[in-house]
């Protein structure tokens, strides 16, 4: 332990880009997340930012959180306006009027990405503008107030996806977007979560080096959004990935891997009963749940062990 | 200073501008009867005639979104769109303006759906009067070419930094060839300077664009946008002034033909004044004081030069090319806004037409000025009329 506390912190940049000071809330899993990105990003970099709340929380007027180059202009437009960033820089640098190897990276959350943003998303894939897009899914729109999106997990209850006497709550499966991301053919793909910092600044760094667009999705806790207490973030994310709910894995091309394995995941129950959105929940449903949480395990498993054998 | 004389689409003089201006980046997506614009500029980005990046992107919201990105790291940035296109950009149009993002646009004005109509009228044009960018209307092929060289110019002057919008009226300027005159690349280049962005997006010096406005200072941004859309009609005096200059083409934001002794003036916007005008100049060989004033300058709404334009007229005849549903028609409500205050003031006539494309001729002008002469002398100033509507 005390080893660990002497490198541990040299491993990693003192400096802040995204500054303490902002108004998230306590416990915010997609705060951390994002100061953990910042970090490995570094400073060459302008980042453009999808309304939600983490524009909401760091750009009040006139202060600012970001000690990077940043914008934001609306809910879903984030991949088109990081395409035009890249696009410009290219010309710029073309031209000599632009001196910098800057990475342009593109924040949003699961609305702004699995649906509003969808198409944009997918018209930067398509067209391999050299960025990274990094969603932080916190799975709803907890900028307005915890309404479902399409990355809302089956059984959880929102403010639009209410449980109730005739209703389990969200009645759809979560959208898978990382497989979505990986279709488009693109150079890497990853999932990641703030409770493993170090495998989430990896991958950061990794997709900086790419030549081509990058996806990170990650898992982000929402304490005030899941009826979670503020201080269970962390063991939040550890459960989500523990249970096979939500694995931390990555895509090169066509080569997956799965960076953290269990010989045995938990019963989703242990993530499940920190959480005031699944409380409703009957065992039959819960049941149901992990049938499909193990099987889609399985077959993420499977294909990181043909890519092993291949090699 | 020009070139010589020569048969072209409006569309490609419009291209042939943005080559002039050695625009940097370009996002567009395909519209009737915007396409051929982005069409030719694909073309000159892939015969390496314009050094440029070109993003094919997947929808207008994207293409506006596109052009804020290219334009906040401090690229020169054209776009074009029309109808159906511009109302998906809607939203984005507000953001370019109030992020002080000089974009230039041109619109080849189209009617709205539905129906579905890709014939022009200035339906689009009206939807987004209030987005805070400059928009100047273009009459032929050659006021496009040289409007939106203008418009870089007066989008970019530090004191405006202000996105512009060139109207066209699609089919009659974006697919008819004209007699255009060119100018030369040395004669553009000492117009219009390599442009420089004063706060880009760089790491070298961190900013942030777009931080939201809580209630203690939205106002103040949104007077601070106001001042500066009003204030750029002293560059746009500036520029089209040293641009006449240099070319001969001389451009005012409000456009007087043959008014002096006219007591009746009909008003209108884009191409179809010069229609009008030969409507004007049969009746005034006919003995008719008749004269015509054309609106250029949209916004800012020019309306000390109107004012001035219609002082001693007796009678204003508004010609709008597209509705306000349920409301008045949108040039009209302007000009009696503009008008209302002054105490000595022409009675003014509203008339709606040409919508979807719909034709109007020599003779269709005639007979509208003559309507609204009918009307004035009847006292029936109350309501406006969609002329030509079959029953
Ligand atoms: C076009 C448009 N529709 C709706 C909204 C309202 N809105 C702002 S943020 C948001 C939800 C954001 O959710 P998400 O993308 O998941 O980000 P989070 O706040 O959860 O981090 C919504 C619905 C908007 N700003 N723009
Ligand atoms: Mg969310």
């Amino acid at each position: 332990m005390e080893s660990l506390a002497i490198y541990v912190p040299r491993l990693v940049t003192i400096k802040e880009y995204f500054a303490p000071g902002h108004r998230a809330c306590m416990g915010c899993g997609e705060a951390l997340a994002v100061r953990l990105v910042c970090k490995a990003l570094g400073r060459n970099i302008i980042i453009a930012n999808a309304t939600g709340c983490m524009e909401i929380v760091s750009s009040p007027l006139p202060s600012t959180s970001w000690e990077v180059p940043w914008i934001h202009t609306l809910f879903e437009n984030t991949a088109a306006v990081a395409s035009g960033i890249e696009a410009g820089i290219k010309i710029l640098t073309r031209k000599g009027k632009y001196n910098n190897k800057t990475k342009v990276v593109a924040m949003a959350g699961d609305g702004g990405t699995a649906d509003i943003g969808f198409q944009a998303l997918s018209g930067a894939l398509e067209r391999g503008h050299d960025f990274i897009y990094i969603c932080f899914d916190n799975e709803a729109y907890m900028n307005t107030g915890i309404q479902r999106s399409s990355s809302t997990p089956f059984g959880a209850s929102t403010t639009t996806s209410p449980a109730g006497k005739v209703s389990i709550g969200q009645t759809t499966w979560k959208k898978d977007l990382p497989a979505i991301a990986v279709a488009h053919g693109i150079p890497y793909v990853a999932t990641a979560c703030h409770s493993y910092p170090f495998d989430l600044m990896n991958k950061i760094n990794k997709a900086v080096e790419v030549n081509g667009p990058s996806y990170i999705h990650i898992l982000s806790v929402c304490p005030t959004g899941w009826r979670l207490a503020s201080d269970l973030t962390i063991r939040a994310g550890r459960l989500a990935v523990e249970t096979g709910i939500f694995p931390i894995y990555e895509v090169e091309g066509d080569r997956y891997t799965l960076n953290l394995d269990f010989p045995k995941l938990r019963p989703i129950e242990d993530y499940f009963k920190l959480q005031g959105r699944f409380r409703h929940l009957s065992k039959e449903t819960i049941s149901q749940i992990q049938e499909r949480v193990a099987a889609k395990y399985s077959k993420l498993k499977e294909r990181a062990a043909r890519n092993n054998y291949q090699q | 200073m020009t070139t010589k004389r020569i048969g072209m689409e409006g569309s490609f003089a419009i291209a042939e501008a943005i080559k002039l201006a050695r625009v940097e980046a370009i996002a567009a997506y395909p519209i009737t009867p915007q396409t051929h614009i982005v069409e030719r500029l694909a073309e000159f980005v892939a015969n390496g005639e314009l050094d440029a990046e070109y993003i094919p992107v997947e929808s207008e919201h994207s293409a506006m979104s596109a052009c804020l990105g290219t334009s906040a790291v401090g690229a020169r940035t054209f776009t074009a769109t029309a109808s159906q296109g511009l109302e998906l950009m809607h939203e984005v149009l507000y953001v370019a303006s109030g992020l002080r993002l000089p974009i230039v646009m041109t619109v080849a004005n189209r009617a709205l759906s539905a129906p579905l109509s890709i014939w022009t009228d200035h339906s689009d044009a009206m939807a987004i009067r209030d987005c805070g960018w400059i928009q100047i209307f273009a009459e032929n092929a050659q006021q496009a070419f040289d409007l939106v060289l203008c418009a870089f110019r007066i989008a970019e002057d530090l004191t405006v930094l202000l996105p512009t919008i060139v109207h066209i009226d699609g089919f009659y300027i974006s697919h008819t060839i004209e007699s255009v005159e060119l100018l030369e690349q040395k004669v553009v280049d000492k117009f219009l300077p390599e442009y420089r962005h004063p706060y880009p997006l760089n790491p070298d010096k961190p900013v942030t664009m777009g931080a939201f406005g809580p209630p203690p200072i939205y106002t103040e941004t949104k007077k601070a946008h106001e001042v500066a859309l009003r204030d750029s009609k002293k560059v746009i005096l500036k520029v089209w002034q040293e641009f006449g200059k240099l070319s001969g083409s001389h451009y005012a934001p409000v456009e007087s033909y043959k008014t002096e002794d006219a007591d009746v003036l009909l008003l209108c916007m884009g191409s179809f004044s010069e229609t009008a005008m030969m409507s004007i100049d049969k009746m005034q060989a006919e003995g008719q004081k008749v004269g015509l004033i054309r609106l250029r300058l949209w916004r800012p709404f020019p309306t000390e030069e109107l004012r001035q334009a219609v002082s001693k007229a007796q009678l204003l005849i508004v010609f709008d090319r597209a509705l306000s549903l349920g409301g008045a028609p949108p040039v009209c409500s302007e000009i009696q806004a503009a008008l209302y205050p002054l105490k000595t003031k022409p009675k003014i006539v509203s008339f709606v037409g040409s919508l979807g494309g719909r034709e109007i001729s020599i003779q269709g002008f005639e007979e509208l000025i003559n309507n609204g002469m009918n009307r004035a002398k009847r006292g029936k100033l109350d309501e406006f009329e969609i002329i030509g509507v079959r029953e």
